[in-house]
């Protein structure tokens, strides 16, 4: 390390003898400080630290894992009842985390983490920035030469590495299990599948996480904050159906003599509302994904599910991905815009409260 | 007076005025229609130890986040070593080490595991960053200290731990902001010959906000006055007192005789201003007036037969110059701390 060309070395000085100096040295040697490059990474690579380390981490790890287990254990120990029917089906490995065992209570693993995977995001971001001011170092933070958005950027990349270790780790313990209970092995297809979903789901996770950090960043509270995380999520999972349905019926009403054009434009536009939260979309994408059959999640008029002509086909990967590219793009553009307000908010907030 | 002798030596990086370390032009800072900050100039010397001294809310903090390019000024402009904190704010930062007012850690780290972390954002290497802390810790006081969690830490060596965090960059000028609020008073000695020697050790500038006189007074070698987001007065401690109490002198006068004779007499002293009596000392009077009053006070009464029981100069110690520059609320405030 040479000294930076910026700094002046001063009455033949050495530049590292800061600490030497003498009661009588006039200052200005050259600054020990040379800024990191990417201080995102800094930051990043201390919260990730801590995220590891955290309680929240562990609690949350026994909750998702248990109620993973718990629901591959259901759906495996299904088609494994029903070997016969499953015998010589393509993509049967992946169809473990998106099949929910009929008759069975419990939501198939990828409904799983459409269910309960806000709760990691929001448990990794609702205190980012908010926690830092209440404890105070905030400014002592900014006041280091990195520039401020490595604070809110170094954040979200530690939160979702944490996240995505998490998911991975629960991914990998549920394909264990189902691997052990059926005893078939993952095709390559099937692999390559469960990664797309992987993908998909860590951009569920993340605009979740996005949407935590930008309570963090409005809220001054984390407890407020991560009330208001909570509650969308509650809102989106719990009465979205019905809050859609309410709008849907008020703007394509559904008359007791409707027709039947009426009836599917209702329902068009009660799916397409659906499209707005995160959660449809995310499973939608996965249902394209992790079942090779599904074609489409739309509607399906009676006479084509009848027709002997439409053969039940298993679609190759990339036509899965085709049809669940606009779920995708839509899942990340709401991730981007959730980041990008929290960051300008952040980098125009004052650092004093 | 170490840096005096030293001025012509120091050059700072691409800077005409080499021998201020920090200096506003017509720094001003607007919230809505508060101005928190008024055209402020300052110059600070490199080597010297500047106290901003006012009431809580005069704008100190304001003044320290814009001199970091932590906040934008409105109007004006700064400098600090040379480079415009809002342009550079990175170069700034570099060479600028920052107490902030109520400094936190990370409750959970250790002191040193919070002092990596800050050697880590200033780019220095893992194996320098801990022998410079090591010795930071043991110039702080903190050696023993230094793998035990932040949170079991007292308010002091919080304080002690924020001085070593702040010097972790080595930097070139230390900001302080109220570095010794908030601790007890034995604590407070201890916090200021702390930083009288680090600042010495480390041949630093300091820049410190107070709002309590005789520290300022203790550690620095100049002042500015600051309240309500202006400068008052700037320079050396016992110049600002000479400068302020002018030609006015204000007197604790005890006369034995009865009230209404002694006021008469008191108001009869040519030159005097204002006779008042004292509010907790029925016995005492407070007159005030230019500086001639003081030997005629003696003489006049002398002439009239009345004794002289007690004659007190008040007005010149540092608490009544301070409070004199500020508002009444705010002073007896601070006075009381």
């Amino acid at each position: 390390m040479t000294t930076p060309p910026d700094s002046l070395v001063l009455g033949g000085a050495q530049p590292d003898a800061g600490p030497e100096v003498g009661p009588d040295e006039t200052v200005d040697r050259p600054a020990r400080s040379r800024p990191p490059r990417l201080g995102w990474r800094v930051v990043a690579a201390k919260e990730f630290g801590d995220g590891i380390l955290s309680v929240r981490l562990f609690i949350l790890i026994a909750l998702l894992g248990l109620a993973a287990v718990g629901a591959i254990y259901s759906t495996a120990s299904f088609v494994g009842q029903n070997a016969q029917v499953a015998s010589g089906t393509t993509g049967l490995f992946v169809q473990l985390f998106s099949h929910q065992a009929s008759g069975s209570q419990v939501p198939s693993f990828a409904a799983l983490v459409g269910l309960l995977g806000p709760l990691l995001g929001i448990a990794f971001g609702f205190d980012a920035i908010n926690g830092e001011r209440s404890e105070r170092t905030l400014p002592r933070l900014v006041s280091q030469p990195i520039h401020r958005d490595a604070v809110i950027i170094g954040k979200f990349a530690a939160g979702l590495a944490v996240i995505g270790l998490v998911l991975l780790a629960i991914t990998l313990i549920v394909s264990g299990i189902a691997f052990v209970v059926l005893g078939i092995s993952p095709s390559p297809d099937d692999l390559a599948r469960l990664a797309a979903w992987f993908v998909v789901a860590l951009l569920y996770l993340g605009f979740w996480l996005a949407f935590a950090m930008l309570c963090s960043v409005v809220v001054r509270r984390a407890a407020t904050s991560a009330l208001a995380a909570i509650g969308l999520w509650i809102v989106l999972t719990i009465f979205a159906a019905l809050l859609v349905g309410i709008v849907a019926s008020y703007l394509a009403p559904v008359p007791a003599d409707a027709t039947l054009d009426q009836q599917i434009a209702n329902t068009q536009l009660q799916l397409d509302l659906a499209r707005v939260s995160p959660g449809t979309l995310y499973s939608e994408a996965a249902d394209y994904l992790l079942d090779p059959t599904v074609q489409t999640v739309g509607i399906v008029p009676i006479e084509q599910q009848t027709d002997q002509r439409a053969i039940p086909s298993i679609l190759p990967l990339d036509q899965s991905l085709l049809l669940a590219w606009p779920q995708i793009v839509a899942l990340a553009s709401l991730t981007v815009v959730c980041f990008g307000v929290g960051y300008v908010a952040f980098m125009r907030q004052e650092v004093r409260a | 007076m170490r840096k005096r002798g030293r001025l012509g030596r120091h050059v700072a990086p691409g800077q005409p005025e080499a021998d201020l370390a920090i200096q506003t032009h017509g720094l001003t800072k607007q919230y809505g229609s508060l101005v928190a900050v008024d055209k402020l100039n300052l110059a600070v010397r490199s080597g010297e130890i500047f106290g901003l001294l006012g009431p809580n809310g005069a704008g100190k903090t304001t003044t320290i986040l814009m001199l970091l390019g932590l906040s934008e000024p409105t109007r004006g402009k700064a400098d600090v070593m040379g480079f415009d904190p809002t342009r550079q704010p990175l170069e700034v930062k570099r060479r600028v080490g920052y107490l902030p007012d109520d400094v936190g850690f990370y409750g959970e780290l250790s002191g040193a595991q919070n002092l990596r972390y800050t050697a880590a954002l200033n780019g220095i290497e893992r194996r320098e960053a801990n022998e410079r802390i090591g010795e930071l810790l043991e110039q702080v006081g903190l050696a023993d200290a230094a793998d035990r969690r932040v949170e079991q830490y007292s308010r002091g060596m919080r304080q002690r731990l924020g001085l070593a965090d702040a010097l972790v960059k080595d930097p070139s000028v230390l900001i302080l902001d109220e570095p010794t609020a908030s601790i007890d008073p034995a604590g407070v000695t201890e916090v200021l010959a702390l930083i009288q020697s680090l600042a010495r050790d480390n041949g630093v500038t300091v820049l410190l906000s107070s709002h309590l006189l005789h520290q300022v007074h203790q550690v620095c070698d100049r002042v500015a006055i600051f309240n309500a987001g202006r400068i008052l007065a700037q320079g050396r401690m016992s110049q600002l007192a000479a400068e302020l109490a002018g030609d006015h002198l204000e007197l604790e006068v005890g006369i034995d005789g009865p009230a209404d004779q002694v006021e008469a007499a008191l108001r009869a002293v040519p030159g005097v201003v204002d006779v008042q009596p004292d509010p907790r000392e029925p016995e005492l009077w407070r007159v005030s007036g230019p500086q001639s009053i003081r030997d005629r006070l003696a003489l006049e009464l002398a002439a009239r037969g009345m004794g002289v029981r007690h004659l007190r100069r008040i007005g010149d110690e540092l608490d009544e110059i301070y409070l004199r520059y500020f508002s009444r609320d705010e002073g007896d405030r601070d006075h009381a701390a």
